[in-house]
């Protein structure tokens, strides 16, 4: 299974949540799959996916997913000591590990060699870090937004990738929508 | 007051409630009177793009933000400003430490010293420069452009401004 088939499967899961996309192929993916305000699509810089869902969660109540991936949580490894030390029970990291740099042409990543983002993200700290197979992300997910906890997923799954259009959206609307989705819930 | 609570107390005034640092030694003091404040969230990170992603998120959950960093930091954080900060239009008063100005003993930091006003320039930043200890009554008006203008803004703050090291 292949990281765009994951975003298809978690579409019940994540619908109506705050969902925080990493730049590329997965926000891509999930723009053209399930569109909602309370989408933040990135549409540059690479690797800050974890550190703006952490950002959010840590400043309003409700749950945030962060959609991140092997390669760009390893161009912020930092991220995970951060996530580690400051225990956020509404954040959902969920790496999809591909072990492949998806959107640049599949160029492999450390993650799919010898490293492990799974004992990296233990020894960072974080007391709930499940890693799972595709087959299991939905169960994985769901199970997380319920947990009086946060939690970061490492999900492994095949590299590859679908044709999907860029994101024309204009940034300040992406972001206005979502802020709006956000000060809307918030007491 | 200290040139530190007084610094602080401008923050807090603005509503700043979210503050991510990287520390530098002339920004022990405030860095330190951030920590101790109840007002404020205090979340340091490892790296200054690292810490504008938390600040991003901080203004889209619905806290203003701050960071507070070290000049060499620019040479870390452009991609970071002009994709997010700026593309999304998002306030972030960055509170720097100018570092390899008038009274520097370590001669690296003078090499980024003389990037540092041509980058932020360049990168069309409001850029504030603290060189005396009055020249910090500009803050809070410095911290209500920034959320005025929702642009990342930079307030450099010298070797003299800390009288030293």
């Amino acid at each position: 299974m292949v990281r765009s088939e994951i975003i298809k499967l978690l579409v019940p899961v994540i619908q109506d949540e705050l969902v925080v996309c990493n730049i590329g192929l997965p926000s891509q993916e999930l723009h053209q799959t399930l569109d909602q305000p309370s989408n933040f699509y990135m549409l540059g810089t690479m690797g800050l996916a974890s550190s703006i869902g952490l950002g959010v969660a840590l400043t309003q109540n409700r749950k945030v997913i962060a959609i991140d991936g092997d390669g760009s949580v390893l161009t912020n490894l930092g991220t995970l000591a951060t996530i580690g030390n400051n225990p956020t029970p509404n954040l959902v990291l969920l790496i999809i590990d591909n072990g492949s740099y998806g959107s640049t042409g599949d160029q492999p990543t450390y993650a799919g060699a010898r490293t492990s983002l799974t004992e990296v993200a233990r020894a960072c700290g974080s007391e709930h870090v499940v890693e799972c197979d595709a087959a299991d992300a939905v169960e994985t997910v769901k199970a997380a937004l319920a947990a009086e906890h946060g939690t970061v997923i490492v999900c492994k799954c095949e590299s590859g990738n679908v044709k999907v259009p860029v994101i024309t959206m204009d940034p300040v609307v992406i972001k206005d929508r979502f802020m709006k989705t956000i000060a809307a819930t918030q007491s | 007051m200290t040139i530190h609570d007084q610094l602080v107390n401008d923050l807090v005034n603005n509503e700043v409630e979210f503050v991510t640092t990287v520390p530098c030694k002339q920004l022990g003091g405030v860095i330190e009177a951030i920590d101790k404040h109840e007002r404020i969230m205090h979340v340091p990170c490892n790296k200054e793009d690292e810490g504008i992603g938390l600040c991003a998120g901080a203004h889209m959950g619905g806290k203003r933000p701050a960071i507070i960093m070290q000049n060499t930091a620019i040479g870390v954080v452009v991609n970071t400003l002009v994709t997010l900060t700026q593309y999304y239009r998002m306030p972030l008063p960055m509170l720097i430490s100018y570092r390899g100005e008038l009274g520097e003993p370590v001669a690296c930091q003078v090499e980024m010293a003389v990037h540092t006003k041509a980058l932020l320039d360049q990168l069309l930043i409001p850029t504030y420069h603290f060189h005396q200890e009055e020249d910090a009554a500009e803050f809070d008006a410095i911290l209500k452009h920034t959320y005025m203008c929702n642009k990342p803004v930079a307030i450099l703050t010298d070797a003299t401004f800390w009288k030293g090291y």
